[in-house]
This record gives structure tokens, sequence and C-alpha cells, in this order.
């Protein structure tokens, strides 16, 4: 393939995604050996369509010594396999050059044992399916043949139906056996213990039918049982298996290297999970840190914004700490690793995180609650069924044939997929929003929230500064930018995004914590703080600033704010009607975060929140019975995160956000939250509608049942008819049209 | 009646080559990416002789 054309625009050619760029370190720590040949996973952003696969595809296999590249279309997989001396980043910059983004991606156990429980239930509801299919041919013979069939050919066809179900149950069925006989052990009773009573009884009663040449075999309906409750149990396995790949890949994106130094003094390129505690690690600018570090030389300056919440840069010197998820952005820093020192902030968050795991593992799903009510009843109907006709007379066998037809009949088919279908349907439509759900329940819990708690850097503002009155300060706008295009301070940035492209001044020098110097057309010019350029503080103001100083003139100032994101105003509005109330929790400093609580007209705000003050907060709220939805990003949001009712996370968060949040949401815009809740809101009423279909259906078959109408052939449509109608009510499209 | 002996036994033998067709192709990862297959068919990567 290595004469194929790659075509020069970047991105995907059908246009279907626009061009990513990626920002990666070293990529080699990545790479696994097999044999001579080398392995390498990356997840790649924004190939949809055959012409990004042939375009990836033949331009990797294109590099010399490479042996396949495939990629995982469905997933955003791809594996490179290669011998030979290739450098992994080339592997990467070409991908990257094609205009996709890429990162590393590691492949985890969980994963893969997750894709098995997949693959296995998806066999199993195969054989579910050729077993019913056929037995339930024969039962259609049998019963167009009543009256007609002699008792030999009949007893015939029940033997050859039960030669099919018997061991199909046993394969098929061993998922909820296996499933009832773990709860029973514990002495608790689900959803899985009528159903394997209902198997277990039919399959028994039919067999002895047969043997006596009996009219009623119950073959077809416990395999039909199995193969609509194994429709239920793929579906949930396969939900939650995407939502985790999904979330997965999200932290993935995010899997970076970091540069250790030896002890002998050469550098080598590590994953995050190879840094040990002592280790001495080399902070490029621009770089972010993976863990806590204690800055042993250099000088630079650090955002914060991600730990803390704090917009402004900090000092970062000999001795100072910085954690995991700060951005080094002036000079290269060298620094002692305390990844498991246990004063840390990020030990202090994977405490609060295991107490918000707790509190989340005790919620019950409504499936559950149905469940807890409806397995008692079913026992109960079944077992006053058998006594009755006891009672009145009828024999042993008669009274028993009644009792399991109603048990069959009431076994929960639409009641198992009624959540499971409902969740699938709503996630896959999120997915196509760019929003990644973690769990089926995340759904239900996102929908009874109706208190809306934000973080504001990153969150509800754009997380950098913007200059603010761009006009003024045209005049001399160009040349302080010339200045600061040398500089990867934020503030620096912001002036640079506003300018526009341009020159470069020559030999810019950067002072950490102070300002630039330069030299333009030979006058000394400086940017930077206001003592940097000489001159007094002014009044405070709650703006952030930077001075601009050319020789002896008078200094001009630059104002910034950090600007709330698109839409922010329409959300805190479409929040409100939706009866949610609103609250902000920050770390950043308060008047900061009073003008952006004016701006939204929220009354309840907090500023300089730690993460032990946000948690403390979540549980007074608690404790006052709300139901909370936090939004955050940063590292100082993860315990919170975990402890609200529920909560998300926007694409671009901490990865211990990304875990502890039930939803993550990719692109800039907050309308992802109003379409979440809605989703949530809309997928919770279709689940309740479905289980009272469910129970409208009982109400309906049980007395059938009960009253001993229920014959093999309208136990067989009863059920099927109950379980295709919850499917269809699940994807019936829904009027908010989400 | 007799033609049942052979008729049954021949419609589960054919419903069993198709079971185990789909078992081979669920356990060869046939089904892990269904997007890409649909897609990788559209690939011009065909040579023609010269």
């Amino acid at each position: 393939m290595s004469d194929a054309t790659i075509t020069v625009d970047r991105g995907c050619p059908s246009g279907l995604s626009p061009a990513e760029s990626s920002n990666n370190g070293d990529v080699s720590a990545f790479v696994s050996e097999r044999g001579d040949k080398r392995v390498l996973n990356l997840a790649v952003r924004g190939a949809k369509c055959a012409g990004c696969l042939s375009k990836i595809e033949s331009a990797l296999t294109a590099l010399p010594g490479v042996v396949s590249a495939r990629l995982n279309l469905s997933n955003g997989r791809l594996a490179v396999t290669w011998t030979g001396e290739l450098n992994p980043n080339v592997v990467v910059s070409t991908v990257s050059a094609l205009g996709y983004g890429v990162s590393p991606f590691d492949n985890d156990q969980s994963q893969r044992q997750a894709e098995n429980e997949e693959r296995s239930l998806l066999i199993a509801m195969g054989v579910a399916a050729f077993a019913a299919a056929n037995v339930m041919l024969l039962s259609i013979s049998i019963w167009a043949g009543h009256g007609e069939m002699g008792e030999q050919t009949r007893r015939v066809m029940h033997a050859i139906s039960g030669a099919i179900a018997i061991p199909t149950a046993l394969f098929s069925g061993r998922v909820f056996f296996a499933s009832a006989w773990k709860v029973l052990r514990s002495g608790h009773a689900n959803m899985d213990v009528p159903i394997s009573l209902a198997i277990t009884l039919a399959l028994g009663i039919s067999v002895v039918e047969t043997i006596r040449g009996g009219e009623h075999a119950y073959f077809d309906a416990s395999v039909m049982l199995i193969f609509f409750l194994l429709i239920g149990r793929f579906l949930d396995a396969r939900l939650r298996r995407r939502t985790h790949a999904a979330a997965h890949q999200l932290a993935a994106l995010q899997a970076q290297s970091a540069t250790r130094l030896q002890p002998d003094g050469a550098a080598k390129s590590v994953r995050a999970g190879e840094i040990a505690s002592g280790d001495t690690l080399l902070v490029a600018p621009g770089e972010r840190l993976l863990v806590d570090m204690e800055i042993i030389d250099g000088e630079s300056e650090a955002d914060e914004s991600l730990v803390s919440g704090e917009s402004l840069p900090r000092m970062a010197v000999p001795g100072v700490k910085l954690y995991a998820g700060t951005v080094n952005l002036t000079q290269s820093l060298r620094g002692r690793a305390l990844a498991a020192a246990d004063d840390s902030l990020l030990s202090e968050i994977s405490r609060m995180l295991e107490a918000g795991e707790q509190r989340r593992s005790a919620y019950r799903r409504i499936a559950d609650k149905a469940v807890s009510l409806y397995v008692p009843l079913v026992h109960t109907t079944a077992a006053l069924t058998f006594i009755g006709w006891m009672l009145a007379g009828a024999g042993i066998r008669e009274a028993l044939m009644i009792a399991v037809s109603t048990l069959i009949i009431t076994c929960p088919c639409a009641l198992a997929l009624a959540a499971p279908v409902v969740q699938v349907v709503a996630s896959e439509r999120l997915f196509s929003k760019g929003i990644y759900l973690k769990s089926g329940d995340a759904l239900e819990r996102i929908a009874e929230c109706d208190h809306v708690v934000f973080d504001k850097t990153g969150t509800l503002t754009v997380g950098e500064p913007v200059l603010v009155d761009k006009d003024a300060a045209s005049p001399s706008l160009e040349r302080a930018a010339r200045l600061a295009r040398a500089s990867r301070h934020p503030l620096s940035r912001a002036l640079v995004k506003a300018a526009g492209p341009g020159r470069v001044a020559p030999h810019v020098k950067e002072h950490a914590g102070l300002g630039l110097t330069a030299e333009l057309d030979g006058i000394e010019c400086r940017l930077g703080s206001a003592e940097w350029v000489g001159k007094e503080i002014p009044a405070m103001s709650s703006r952030l600033q930077l001075w601009y100083a050319e020789g002896d003139d008078a200094p001009i100032l630059f104002e910034f704010e950090d600007a709330l994101r698109s839409g922010a105003l329409q959300i805190a509005e479409a929040l409100r009607r939706r009866g949610a109330s609103i609250e902000i929790l920050s770390g950043d400093r308060e008047d900061a975060v009073r003008a952006v609580a004016d701006k939204l007209g929220v009354s309840e705000w907090r500023a300089g929140a730690r993460p032990s003050d946000k948690v403390e907060r979540l549980e007074a709220l608690r404790a006052e019975g709300r139901k909370v939805l936090m939004v955050g990003d940063g590292l100082n949001d993860a315990g919170s995160l975990s402890l609200a009712h529920a909560s998300l996370a926007p694409g671009g968060a901490m990865d211990v956000s990304q875990s502890a949040s039930d939803a993550v949401y990719t692109g800039g815009g907050l309308e992802a939250i109003v379409s979440m809740i809605d989703a949530a809101r809309g997928a919770r009423s279709r689940m309740l509608q479905n289980f009272s279909l469910a129970a409208g259906y009982n109400l309906i078959a049980v007395p059938v049942a009960v009253a001993g109408f229920a014959t093999p052939l309208v136990a067989a449509i009863a059920m099927s008819a109950s379980s295709v109608i919850v499917t269809l009510n699940a994807l019936r499209p829904s009027a908010r049209g989400s | 009646m007799e033609m049942l002996a052979f008729l049954i036994p021949i419609a589960l033998f054919l419903g069993l080559i198709g079971l185990v067709a789909f078992i081979w192709a669920a356990k060869t990862g046939q089904f892990d990416d269904p997007e890409g297959d649909a897609a990788r068919i559209l690939i011009d990567d065909d040579h023609p002789l010269p």
C-alpha cells in the first residue's frame, strides 16, 4: 500500500470531524515488545469514516519496518506493530500530521474482562435464540395438531423439544443459576431466584409430562424465558463495557509520560505509574506534573488552576511543593517526586474518593427496587395458587401445573428488559452528542437532582484569562505582543491571542515571577507586573493586570478577566426553568467568584474553598435532603464529585475528576449539562412507563394463569408480547428530540 | 408421518450449522468493530494487474 496517495488536507476527508491537534510528550514508555515485534496502542480522536481508516493505515504501513497498522473505528483504537529501530514518536507524529488527535493508550485488565463477559453473554444469547426458535417450531406443530395428533407423535415431538431445551438451559441459563445460588447462600433474594425456580420447575414438569405422554409441556416457555432475559443482560453488559471504555479512553487521552533523571544523569521517559517516591524528575516549560513533587532546582511559575481553582500563577522555587496537575510555565524545573507521601493532596483526595464510592454503592437502582417488591409477590401468588387448587380438590399434579404456569407467566421478562433497554437507548443518544456515561444508574441519579453545584475555573469560565478592553490598548498592543510571544505565561498568551499573529521580539529575557525584557528598535521594553515596570502599585482591582513600558515612557495597563464560557448564562436560565437551584463553589479569589456569580444571578456562592470545604458543603446539602449534581474539573473537585448524588466533568478535566464523576462531556459547551438532565429525566419516565406496562401485563396475565387457563400457547404469546412492547416503548423517539 | 424422522433432524442440523458459525464469528472477534468493518469495504486497496 506504499503507493497510496495521501491527501494533504488535515483531518477527516469527508468533513465529519474537524482536524485536531495533539500535544504529546515522549511515547516510548508505552511501547510493548512481543518477540522481535514492537506494539504501540494509540487512541485516535477524529477518525470517522473509511477515508480516515485508509489515510491513517496507509500512511503508517508506508513507514519503514511497520508490519501492521489497524484502526478500530468503533472505539478509536489504533494498534501499530513494527520491527526494527523505528522511533515510536515518528508513528505518533505521522498520525498527528494527518490532522488527528492521538495519544498513547494503556490496555488494562478490567477492560479485557468486560469484553469477555460481553462475548460469553452474546454466545449464550445466540444459543438460547437457536433453541427457542426450534422448540417453538415443534411446539407450534403440537398446538396446531391438537386433537388430531397421535399420542406417540406428540411424545416424540416433546422429547425432541426436551433434548434441545435441557442442554440450552444448562448452558445459557447458568448466568441466572450462578447468580441465584450466590444470593441464596447469603440469605437474600434477587430477580434471578424466581427465574431459576421457574426454569427448573418448568423443565422438571415438562420431563414428567413427556414421559407419561401428557398434552402440555413447557419446554418452549423455559427457553424463551432464557432468551428474553439474556437480551436484557447482554444490553446491560454492553452498556457497561461501552461506557467504561469511553471513560477509560478519555482518561487515556491524558496518559502522559514524565522525564526521569537516572542516577547516572541520563534522562528517560517513563509512565506515570512507574514513578516512585524520591525519583528526580525534569519538568519542561508547558509540561503538566503527573505526581506531587518538591522543587529542588530551578525557578519558574506554576499554573495551579486545575489543582486549586486559583487562576493566577504562583512562583515555584526550590523547597516549594507542587501538586499533580500543575502546569509548569516559564523555565524548566527539577524536582523530587512525593508520590507516596501521605501528606500529599492526592492522598487526601483519594481518601475522599473512597468515602464517596462507598456512599454511592449504597444507591439502589430503580430495577432493584422493583425486584424487591416483585419477587415476594410472585412467589406468594404462585404458592397461594397451588394451595388454592389443592383445597379446591384438584390433584397435586394439576395444582402444580397451574402454579408453575403462574410462575412462568409472571416471570419478569418485561421487568428485566425495562431498565437496560431504556438506558442503552438513552446513553447511545448522549454518546452521539459527545457525552459519555459511566453507568446506567448514573442516569437515574442525575434525573433525581434538584440542586446544581458548579466549580468556577474551567467549568463555568474558560479557565484562561482574556484581555478585557482591547480597543483602548490597541496602539501598544502589537508591540507588547512581540515580547509576549516568547512566553508561555497565561497572561502573555492572552495578550498574544488578542493581538493575533505577528513578529517576535529578538532576545526576550524572562524573569520568573516578574516579567519580560527585550530591546525593540534600541529601546528597552518591559512587560510584566507593576513593580517590574517601576510603577507604584495602584488601587486594588479585581482584574488581572499586565503592565507594558517602553524606555522611560508612562507604562500602559492591560487588564484581563477569566471569561464566562459560551452559553453559561443560558444554562443558568435553563436549569432554573427545570426547577434546579444553582450554587458556585470555587477555590479562586473572592472577587473573581463574585463577578461570575453576579453575572449568572447566583446568590449562593463561596470562594477560596479548599477540597475539604467543598466536601463539607456537600455533606451539609445532603443533610438538608438536597440531591446535588456537581459539575467540576479540578483535582480539588474530585472528592466532592464522588460525594455528590451525581456528578459531571468536562472532557478537559483531570483524570481523577473524570473517574470520580458519573459522566464526562466533551467540547466546551455547557449545553451538555442540560441535555444530560433532559435525557436522564426522559429515560426515568420511560423506565417508569415500562414498569407500569409490565405491571399492567401481570394484572391481566396472572388471573388467567391462576384460573388455570394458561396453556403453553397463551403463556408463550403473553410473554413475548410484553417483552416486545417494553422494547418498542424504549426505542420510541422522545418528544424533546433527545 | 415417517417424513418427520428425516425432516426434523435435517432442520435441526441446518440450524446447528448456523449456530456454530455464529459462535465461531463471535469468538474470532467479528463483532468487535462493526463501524470499522462497514467502512472498510469502501477502501479502494486493490491493485490492478500491470
